[in-house]
């Protein structure tokens, strides 16, 4: 007895460690889940915010800020110790980082400026106070501007001064100008668009008609004739649209504001500029949190501008979307049938073995190499003769022979096959045995059985596996870049033009544009909340894809588990 | 308790209907486990194979339905004909062979479908879909197996929202759906209570009427309540067969009669 008692007294404490180790390894991990999403939750969402405007006032003689020791206005994007090259007296001190923004007048939109440089408070403190009545405008180019409203100039000559007349007039005149935007964007892309690839089509005919009946022939034959008619008529018609298009971008170009900059020079902005104006020192909460909410929509909805830096990333959205649709659209037919021919049809032997370890490796190739094959298979061997075989007319452009939507999700659906084939085999097998006799007891072939039976009961298992593909596929950027993926695409994969879903286009993914953000980026202070604010769309974008699959699964699996007793 | 009416007659005077024949043998790969079988079974009568686990009591059931070809490696010599047509004859296909056997297996087992279309499956695959002829099927086959009054405000709920005794019942309208001339019943009652297991013996008594029924069975007392005769096998050998009161009143051999009496098993 003592002794059984002696070794029970003595693993105990072990066990008790071993546990605890455990414990300690699962919160690590979730430490770090919540640190991440923490982090980029915070520096993404920031960027919404609308930000206190301060006056910056620097001490005599320093030469910091924007014009070199001109007092200026900002908001305060970063404080931070700073360690000192020359191991002077203190050693540390803090540095501060103002956005100003004010790019055409400044030269840069962050200044970085050392606290000491800063006047101080009765405490020590650098002072700031919020600078009382400056306008915030967002503009096309250039970024933001900061500063003082003096007067609105409209086209017709009347000017405005008079402060509460003119805070009106701001947002009317705004709102006019972006109505105007929309109109005569819609002329130029859609009618004239319609109208010019009208105009391509009618030349394509010509062209084949002139080679058919020889240059000659082809001057005095009737059907040029009718062609060249139509061209005039469709000329005549272009000329008309883009006059009024003019007319319209005039009047936006004229009608101007007039700002006083914190550091004391005047500016004149034409209202083709601006997009949004706010008063971020005058907002109340609920105000703020309006704008908010509006900022996030605005950046969820709207195409880049300034090379990324500026402007929302709808179209980036809208790529992975789509590449993500077509990747699992391709991966779930081909990983299924192939599993179900690996599982239930192929004599288990030497063969079948060799081929399942393959395909279970496959899915440990790293990515680039699938990127690299695609690049080489679809999009130079397929791709190059999908073109000559029916875009002969339009070489030497290439239609499928360059990157787009198509190669890029083909790609990425060899890439993730291996998942949802080891996903497929797993749920096939998991299918009870005696489901399958029933089926073939009442007469079913296998045929039968597998598709009405056996399918069905394990759809579950196979979703589990088309959610991992995807999770896998959607954050994929590598490959991406090889066969499709561009900085700025033109126009989305999928719109109102006919075919409407355009397999052969360029587009762009949540995820390159991060890559791009951070590393391609002209100005890197500008990107930098960008970076955050596109890495928290794609994890929201994978999340709900995720969500949607495991509704769906979960819905299957209550009809096909049941509750038995 | 029931009180069928049994058949008395002796072994030779019946017209068989399955004839297990030829010294009939079956291999799992290399392990032999049946041995020399030679069996009549009369029509529309209850036959029980009794005998102690791993006799092949299901072996030999599921021969008669050919499910053993589903297994790889599987060998048998002799004979089995229904209606005097051999299952092996090289003419005629596994899958019309199976239409007219209707099989119920110890694990109910319906499929993750509603109770309408658990029973019409073997309609549909034959390619049948008048509404009006599922319709009727579905109430044919509910009604017999006594199911009918239970589940009929509900026939398009899952069937996996039954309970155990009436899934088990369900799987008996689904193996009478296709009007079949036999009914292959693997220890039907292993897995539910004694009150699911006298619905289900006192329904194998009312399909007896229509159908020729095999039924494998562990429970002595079952056997002697639902068959006309009983064979007892006893590892891979038929060690007697004959009427059911016989086996259990008057047995010959020695082994049944421990069997029987529950002294081995
Ligand atoms: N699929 C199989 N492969 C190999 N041996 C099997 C298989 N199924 C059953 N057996 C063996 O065949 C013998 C008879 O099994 P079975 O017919 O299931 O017996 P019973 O139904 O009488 O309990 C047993 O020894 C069993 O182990
Ligand atoms: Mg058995």
């Amino acid at each position: 007895m003592p002794k059984s008692q002696h070794s029970f007294t003595s693993i105990r404490p072990k066990g008790e460690a071993l546990v605890w180790f455990t414990g300690m390894g699962l919160s690590v991990g979730i430490l770090l889940i919540i640190g991440l999403l923490g982090i980029i939750l915070k520096n993404g969402l920031s960027m919404f915010w609308p930000d206190t405007i301060y006056e910056v006032q620097l001490v005599e003689g320093s030469t910091a800020g924007p014009r070199n020791g001109q007092n200026f206005a900002g908001a305060i994007a970063l404080e931070r110790h700073k360690r000192l090259q020359e191991a002077t007296n203190a050693g540390l001190t803090s540095e501060f980082q103002f956005f100003a923004g004010n790019k055409d007048a400044y030269g840069q939109m962050y200044h970085y400026v050392d606290a000491d440089q800063i006047v101080t408070d009765a405490t020590g403190e650098p002072l700031f106070t919020p600078a009382s009545g400056i306008l915030q405008l967002e503009r096309i180019e250039f970024g933001d501007a900061l500063g003082f409203p003096l007067e609105i100039q409209l086209a017709d000559g009347t000017t405005i001064t008079e402060p509460e007349a003119l805070k009106a007039a701001l947002f009317k005149t705004i709102e006019e100008s972006n109505e105007r935007l929309e109109t005569y964007t819609k002329i130029e892309k859609k009618q004239i668009g319609r109208i010019n690839s009208k105009m391509e089509s009618i030349r394509l005919e010509q062209r084949a008609l002139r080679e058919e009946l020889g240059e000659a022939a082809a001057e005095t034959s009737p059907q040029i004739q009718e062609l060249n008619e139509q061209q005039a008529a469709l000329q005549a018609q272009y000329t008309e649209l883009a006059a009024e298009a003019r007319e319209l971008r005039e009047r936006r170009h004229q009608d101007s504001l007039l700002l006083r900059l914190a550091t004391g020079e005047e500016r004149r902005i034409s209202f083709e500029n601006i997009t949004q104006a706010h008063f971020p020192n005058e907002m109340s909460l609920p105000g703020k949190v309006g704008f908010f909410l509006k900022q996030i929509w605005r950046f969820m909805s709207e195409a880049p501008r300034e090379a990324n830096t500026e402007g929302g990333i709808f179209p980036a959205i809208f790529g992975t979307f789509v590449m993500t649709l077509l990747m699992s659209l391709a991966v779930m037919p081909f990983g299924v049938v192939a599993a179900i021919y690996l599982r239930e049809y192929a004599t288990q032997g030497v063969i079948v073995r060799a081929v399942r370890i393959s395909v279970n490796n496959l899915a440990g190739v790293p990515s680039i190499v699938y990127g690299v094959f695609g690049l080489g298979f679809f999009v130079y061997v397929l791709g190059g003769s999908i073109d000559e075989l029916f875009f002969s007319h339009k070489l030497p452009t290439a239609t499928f022979g360059t990157g787009g939507v198509l190669w890029a999700s083909l790609t990425l659906a060899l890439m993730t096959v291996p998942v949802v084939i080891v996903a497929t085999e797993e749920a096939l097998s998991a299918v009870p045995r005696g489901m399958r006799e029933a089926a073939l007891a009442c007469g079913a072939s296998k045929w039968q059985a597998i598709q009405r039976i056996v399918l069905p009961a394990s759809a579950p298992g196979i979703l589990t596996g088309l959610i991992l593909a995807m999770a896998r596929g959607a954050g994929e950027v590598a490959p991406l870049m090889l066969v499709g993926v561009v900085k700025l695409a033109p126009s989305l994969p999928l719109d109102g033009e006919f075919p409407f879903v355009h397999l052969d286009r360029k587009f762009m993914h949540l995820g390159f544009h991060i890559y791009d953000l951070a590393f391609q980026s002209p100005d890197s202070d500008a990107a930098k909340p960008m970076v955050f604010a596109t890495t928290l769309l794609l994890i929201v974008l994978v999340i709900v894809l995720n969500l949607s699959a495991i509704t769906i699964r979960n819905h299957l699996r209550k009809k096909y588990k049941g509750d038995t007793f | 308790m029931i009180q069928a009416p049994k058949t008395t007659d002796s072994r030779e005077d019946f017209e068989p209907f399955i004839q297990i024949k030829d010294n009939y043998n079956f291999w799992y790969g290399s392990t032999q486990v049946l041995f020399d079988l030679n069996l009549d079974i009369p029509e529309k009568q209850v036959t029980a194979f009794i005998g102690p686990s791993g006799c092949g009591k299901s072996t030999l059931l599921r021969s008669i339905n050919r499910m053993n070809d589903l297994i790889e490696g599987i060998q048998h010599t002799g004979d089995i004909t229904i209606g005097d047509q051999s299952i092996y004859d090289p003419s005629l296909e596994v899958i019309s062979l199976r239409k007219r056997i209707g099989m119920v297996f110890q694990k109910y087992n319906p499929f993750p479908k509603s109770i309408y279309e658990n029973i019409v499956f073997s309609l549909r695959i034959a390619g049948r879909n008048k509404k009006s002829e599922l319709d009727e099927v579905v109430e044919r086959s509910l009604r017999g197996a006594a199911l009918w009054d239970e589940v009929k405000d509900r026939l398009h709920e899952s069937a996996l929202s039954m309970s155990g005794g009436q899934m088990q019942r369900l799987c008996i309208a689904r193996a009478i759906a296709n009007n079949p001339e036999v009914i292959l019943m693997d220890e039907p009652c292993s897995a539910l209570d004694p009150i699911a297991t006298g619905k289900v013996e006192e329904l194998i008594h009312e399909l007896k009427k229509d159908y020729t029924i095999v039924i494998v069975t562990h429970n002595m007392q079952q056997a002697a309540r639902v068959s006309d005769r009983t064979a007892f096998f006893y590892l891979g050998k038929l060690i007697e067969y004959d009427v059911t009161d016989n086996i259990f009143m008057k047995p010959k051999n020695d082994q049944t009669e421990a069997y029987v009496s529950g002294r081995f098993g």
